[in-house]
């Protein structure tokens, strides 16, 4: 009953904040990074490309994704266009 | 005969690895085969409880590791089944007084002697479950559709892996289907994505198997428990055949399929 009430007020059901919360912690157990090792290695990536790169750090997208029992580190990294650069 | 040696692990206590030993033995044994378990949780010893068998262990695993008596003394026959047998751990040891090349040594003595070995891993991560998975040609790992379980059998699947032992089959234990359609417990698919591992069993929750364990009676003895049913269909998957998992909404009462029909599952 309690999951009917839940729809009512919006709330996710707790079967579906137990697996999100699952997904994450899986993540972090099988790849032994914490999120605050994740974040200072997506810092030392930044600057290392930016040695070589224009980037905009704020449009930069790097995560864990899971994939069967895989885990990847995934990153979406948008370079700045030479003429933008110029025009800039 | 050359057995296939199982183990059932699950990191977590509490999942239902010795009831599952216990049942899937007695289905194996059901069937025609013969099956020995070992109880391989030393010091913290109930599979003979639940097997009914406690009153007459005389010899324990240690005792055959440590040479006091032959494998065949310490085997205690099931009288219910003639193919059954059960092998206690000891009680007043603990998991060191077993290396995992005792296991590997004592499992290859009982391989010609039985076609199944079914080993009852005890809880945790460290020198029993080494132990008790060192032998094994495939191990299951049992888990409830429940956080910290889901937690702990994924890091018993990553050792397992780390150990060369491969995938894993999966049993998912003590699922309340009623539950799962009110979405206030991750379901079969859920637990299945979350670990990535083949499925070999969907275990429902039910009473019986409590009363089955007071009694010392395995349900899968009984023809009526889904559960016992359940226990029964791994059973013969474990022998490579195709059964396809319950229906476990079958069982619902009227009130139950009518919320459904209405669309309030």
């Amino acid at each position: 009953m309690s999951s009917f009430f839940e729809r009512l007020s919006g709330r996710p059901s707790s079967a579906q904040s137990a697996k999100e919360r699952l997904q994450l912690v899986l993540i972090h157990d099988r790849t032994d990074l914490t999120p605050a090792e994740l974040e200072a290695l997506k810092d030392d990536i930044l600057t290392v490309i930016s040695r070589h790169v224009d980037i905009d750090p704020d449009a930069v997208q790097i995560g864990l994704e899971r994939r069967g029992r895989e885990q990847r580190l995934v990153a979406d990294i948008p370079l700045k266009s030479v003429s933008r650069r110029h025009a800039g | 005969m050359s057995a296939k040696i199982i183990t059932i692990t699950s990191g977590k206590g509490g999942v239902g690895k010795t009831t599952a030993v216990a049942n899937i033995a007695v289905a194996l044994a059901s069937d025609g085969k013969k099956v020995c378990c070992i109880d391989g949780d030393i010091g913290l010893r109930n599979l003979d409880v639940v097997m009914g068998l406690e009153n007459r262990i005389v010899y324990d695993l240690v005792d055959v590791i440590e040479g006091r008596c032959r494998l065949r003394q310490a085997m205690i026959r099931d009288k219910r089944l003639p193919e059954l047998y059960l092998i206690p751990a000891a009680q007043t040891r603990d998991k060191s007084a077993v290396s995992p090349s005792d296991m590997v040594r004592l499992c290859d003595e009982l391989r010609p002697e039985v076609d199944w070995v079914l080993i009852d891993s005890p809880a945790g991560i460290e020198r029993g479950f080494r132990n008790a998975i060192a032998a094994a040609d495939e191990v299951l790992v049992i888990t409830n559709p429940e956080v910290s379980a889901v937690r702990d059998a994924d890091r018993v699947v990553g050792l397992l892996e780390a150990e060369g032992k491969g995938a894993p089959s999966l049993v998912i234990n003590r699922l309340n289907p009623s539950m799962v359609r009110n979405h206030d417990m991750l379901s079969a698919e859920d637990v299945l994505d979350l670990l990535a591992i083949p499925l070999i069993g969907i275990v429902p929750e039910d009473e019986s198997v409590i009363v089955g364990t007071n009694r010392g009676t395995p349900i899968a003895l009984d023809g009526k428990s889904k559960a016992g049913q359940a226990f029964r269909n791994i059973a013969l998957r474990l022998q490579g055949q195709q059964v396809p998992f319950l229906d476990l909404d079958a069982h619902d009462g009227l009130w139950a399929r009518l919320q459904r029909l209405t669309g309030r599952k």
